[in-house]
C-alpha cells in the first residue's frame, strides 16, 4: 500500500542527498522535491481524495520527529505548522540554517517534553520543504505542478497527516497541537478523527477566516501574481523567481503577526543607520529595512505557489461550514481534552475567535480549558518566549498524561 | 472573590468547599462558577474524583488553574453560561460569587438549567455583625468578610439569606438543603430546628443545595 521513499540513514543524513553536505545550505527547490528530512511517498494506487473533488496521487508527506514512541505507541504528539512554518519544529532547517521554530516549545525538559512524548511534525500537504505541493514535479509532465495543483483545503492537509500517522501505525495521537494555521488543522483532527486525538491544544487560531483574514492574504496573493516573474505560476520552468511580489506579500503578512505596540516598542519611528531623513524612498525608518528584510529572507525559503495555495486554504476554512453551520456540531459528542489559547495582543486571530470555538465546546460539554495569554507581542506571541503559555502546556499536558497512563518524564542524570 | 488567599493554600479546606464536597457524590460532572484559584476542583477532584470543569473571569486565576492540570476557562458567569447545554453536569456550583455577578437572578436560572442541582454559597448581608455596623456607623459595613469599601466592591449584588430564599421562589428553584456557618466556621443547626430569621441573623455564610421543581408540581 505503501512505498517508502526512504528513510534517514543511521547516520542522519538522508541516503538520497549526497550532492548536499551538511555544511551547505540547500536550496529551498531542493528541498522541496528530496526533503532533508524523512519523508514517505503513498502511491498512485492510494491517492488522497481531496475536497475539491480531484484525487492527487501519489504523494509525499515530509516529516520530522523528536522523541522514542513507547511500545504500547500512545506517547505521540502531531505539530501542526502555520502557514510559512516546516517540520522542522525541533531540528536545524536544512535551507536557512537556523534552529527548529519552536525549540521554545519542545525539547527535553520543554513543556512538551521530548523524553516522554515522541513528537512528530509533517511539512503540510501544498508546503514547499518536501510535501507534495505545487513546486513538486507532476509525474504526469514531469514539469512542475505549478497552477496545475489542486487547490486544497486545511481538512486534506489533515487527511495527508492522517495517511503519515497511519503509515506509523499509531492509532490514537496524545495530542495534536498547533497554533495559527496549525490550530485550525487541530481543530480538524478532533471534529473528524476525535477518537484518534486524546488531547487537542488549538493555539492562536479560529473556526474561520473572518473577511480581514482573507482580505490581508488577497493582497498577498495579489503582490505575487502582480510580479511579472511569476508568470502565471510557471517561473519554474522558465528559472525565474517572483522575488519581489512573494517579498512584498510577507512584508504585508509580516505587519499581521505584530502588534502596533510590539512595533512601536522595537522600532518607533527611530531612522535606520542615518542621522536624518534622505528625502527619497530609501528604507530610511528601520521599520523599514525591517521589512524589507524580512521579505528578502523569506523569498530564499519559501515557494510564491505555495503561497498562494496555502493562503487560499485559509481562506477557506470554516469548520461551522462543514457541520450544517453549527461549530458545536464539529464536536458533538468529542472526547477529546481540549486546552484553547489566545493572546490579547493578536489581532489577526483574536481572543473572541478563540473564545467562539470554547463556547460551541460548551454547548456539546466538551472537556476544555481556555486560557487567553497576556501578551504583546501580537500573533507571533505562540512563537515566543511567554511563561504563561509554557506554563498552562505544562499543566495541560501534564494532567491529561496522569488521565492516559503515561508516565512522568524520565529524570535526565 | 471574597476569600482572599495570598498565593498559598490553606492547610484547611474552607468550610464552605467542606461542605459542598460533603454535599457532592462520587464521580459527578461538576461545573464550579467562579473557580477562583481551583481550590474547590481541587478538592473535589481528591476526595470525589469528579469530572470537574471551572468558570473563572480574573485571567491570571484560570491560567494557575490550568497550569495545575484543571479544566478552566476564562469566562463570565454573567454571559458564558448560555452556551452550556440542558443538564450538562450533575452540579452547578457557584461558589462565593453570585453576589458579584451583575444578573444573579439570571445567573442562578442558568445553573439550574446547566446542573441537575445547583449549589450556591454567598456571604449574608443578614449578619448581625453586618447589620450591627451599618446602624452604629451609618456607613456600608466593611467587616473580615467583606473587606472592600462601597465604591470598589466587585460585589454588586450583596444579600441577605431571607433575600436569597425569595430568589429561589422566584426562580422555581427547590431548596434541598441549606446550611449556615457562623464567623467561627461552625454550621448552625438544621432549618427544622432554628428559625430563618436565626440563620438569618447569626450566619456568615450560606450554602445552598438545589434543584429544578419538576414542571408537574405546579
Amino acid at each position: 500500500m505503501v512505498s517508502v521513499t526512504f528513510e534517514p540513514s543511521p547516520g542522519g543524513a538522508p541516503a538520497e542527498a549526497p550532492q548536499a553536505p551538511n555544511s551547505l545550505k540547500r536550496t529551498a527547490l531542493q528541498e522541496a522535491r528530496t526533503p532533508t528530512s524523512p519523508s514517505v511517498t503513498f502511491p498512485a494506487s492510494a491517492p488522497l481524495a481531496l475536497d475539491c473533488g480531484k484525487q492527487l496521487g501519489p504523494f509525499t508527506v515530509a516529516y520530522e520527529t523528536a522523541g522514542t514512541l513507547n511500545a504500547a505507541k500512545s506517547n505521540a504528539i502531531l505539530v501542526c505548522h502555520a502557514l510559512t512554518g516546516d517540520q522542522y519544529f525541533a531540528h536545524e532547517n536544512p535551507v536557512t540554517k537556523k534552529g527548529g521554530w519552536w525549540e521554545l516549545m519542545i525539547g527535553p525538559g520543554k513543556p512538551i517534553d521530548t523524553n516522554r512524548f515522541y513528537v512528530i511534525c509533517a511539512n503540510i500537504l501544498g508546503g514547499c520543504l518536501g510535501s507534495t505541493g505545487p513546486a513538486s514535479i507532476d509525474p504526469e509532465t514531469n514539469e512542475p505542478y505549478g497552477l496545475n495543483f489542486p487547490v486544497i483545503t486545511i481538512r486534506d492537509m489533515v487527511r495527508a497527516q492522517v495517511r503519515l500517522i497511519d503509515h506509523l501505525g499509531i492509532d490514537q495521537l496524545f495530542a495534536v497541537v498547533g497554533g495559527s494555521m496549525g490550530g485550525m488543522q487541530v481543530l480538524e483532527w478532533a471534529a473528524h478523527f476525535g477518537e484518534r486525538v486524546y488531547c487537542a491544544i488549538p493555539i492562536a487560531t479560529a473556526a474561520w477566516h473572518s473577511a480581514q483574514n482573507i482580505a490581508f492574504h488577497e493582497v498577498g496573493r495579489q503582490a505575487v501574481m502582480a510580479d511579472p516573474e511569476w508568470a502565471e505560476g510557471r517561473y519554474h520552468l522558465q528559472q525565474r523567481v517572483p522575488r519581489r511580489g512573494l517579498a512584498v506579500a510577507r512584508m504585508a503578512a509580516h505587519i499581521t503577526y505584530l502588534s502596533e505596540a510590539a512595533l512601536h516598542a522595537k522600532f518607533g519611528r527611530n531612522l535606520q543607520d542615518r542621522a536624518d531623513r534622505t528625502f527619497s524612498f530609501n528604507a530610511d525608518f528601520q521599520v523599514e529595512s525591517y521589512l524589507r528584510h524580512q521579505g528578502s529572507t523569506f523569498v530564499d525559503r519559501f515557494d510564491a505557489n505555495s503561497y498562494l495555495y496555502i493562503t487560499r486554504a485559509m481562506d477557506y476554512f470554516d469548520l461551522a461550514g462543514e457541520f450544517g453551520g453549527v461549530l458545536a456540531n464539529a464536536f458533538r459528542g468529542t472526547k477529546t481534552r481540549f486546552c484553547v489559547v489566545s493572546f490579547t495582543s493578536d489581532w489577526l486571530y483574536p481572543t473572541h475567535e478563540n473564545r467562539k470555538i470554547v463556547q460551541a465546546l460548551n454547548a456539546v460539554a466538551a472537556n476544555v480549558s481556555f486560557v487567553e495569554v497576556e501578551s504583546d507581542k501580537g500573533h507571533d506571541a505562540f512563537l515566543l518566549e511567554e511563561p504563561v503559555l509554557f506554563q498552562t502546556i505544562t499543566g495541560f499536558i501534564n494532567s491529561a498524561a496522569a488521565r492516559r497512563g503515561l508516565a512522568p518524564a524520565r529524570r535526565a542524570i | 472573590m471574597l476569600a482572599r488567599h495570598d498565593g498559598q493554600t490553606p492547610p484547611q479546606p474552607r468550610v464552605d468547599h467542606r461542605l459542598i464536597a460533603d454535599l457532592v457524590t462520587p464521580g459527578a460532572r461538576v461545573l464550579d462558577v467562579g473557580c477562583g484559584d481551583g481550590a474547590l476542583l481541587q478538592l473535589l477532584g481528591e476526595r470525589s474524583d469528579i469530572d470537574g470543569r471551572g468558570v473563572e473571569i480574573e485571567r491570571d486565576r484560570v491560567n494557575a488553574c490550568v497550569a495545575r492540570g484543571l479544566s478552566v476557562i476564562q469566562g463570565d458567569a454573567d454571559q458564558d453560561l448560555d452556551a452550556y447545554p440542558d443538564d450538562a453536569f450533575d452540579y452547578a456550583i457557584l461558589s462565593l460569587t453570585i453576589q458579584a455577578t451583575r444578573n444573579p437572578k439570571k445567573v442562578l436560572a442558568n445553573l439550574l438549567r446547566i446542573g441537575r442541582h445547583a449549589i450556591v454559597s454567598f456571604p449574608n448581608f443578614g449578619h448581625w455583625k453586618v447589620r450591627a455596623k451599618l446602624l452604629t456607623t451609618g456607613r456600608m459595613p466593611v467587616t473580615e468578610h467583606l473587606p472592600d469599601t462601597w465604591y470598589d466592591t466587585p460585589n454588586a449584588h450583596l444579600c441577605t439569606i431571607k433575600d436569597f430564599a425569595d430568589l429561589c421562589r422566584v426562580v422555581d428553584a427547590k431548596v434541598e438543603r441549606a446550611v449556615a456557618f457562623n464567623t467561627s466556621g461552625q454550621q448552625l443547626g438544621t432549618w427544622v430546628r432554628l428559625p430563618l430569621t436565626i440563620h438569618n441573623l447569626l450566619g456568615e455564610k450560606a450554602v445552598f443545595l438545589l434543584s429544578r421543581r419538576q414542571p408537574s408540581r405546579k
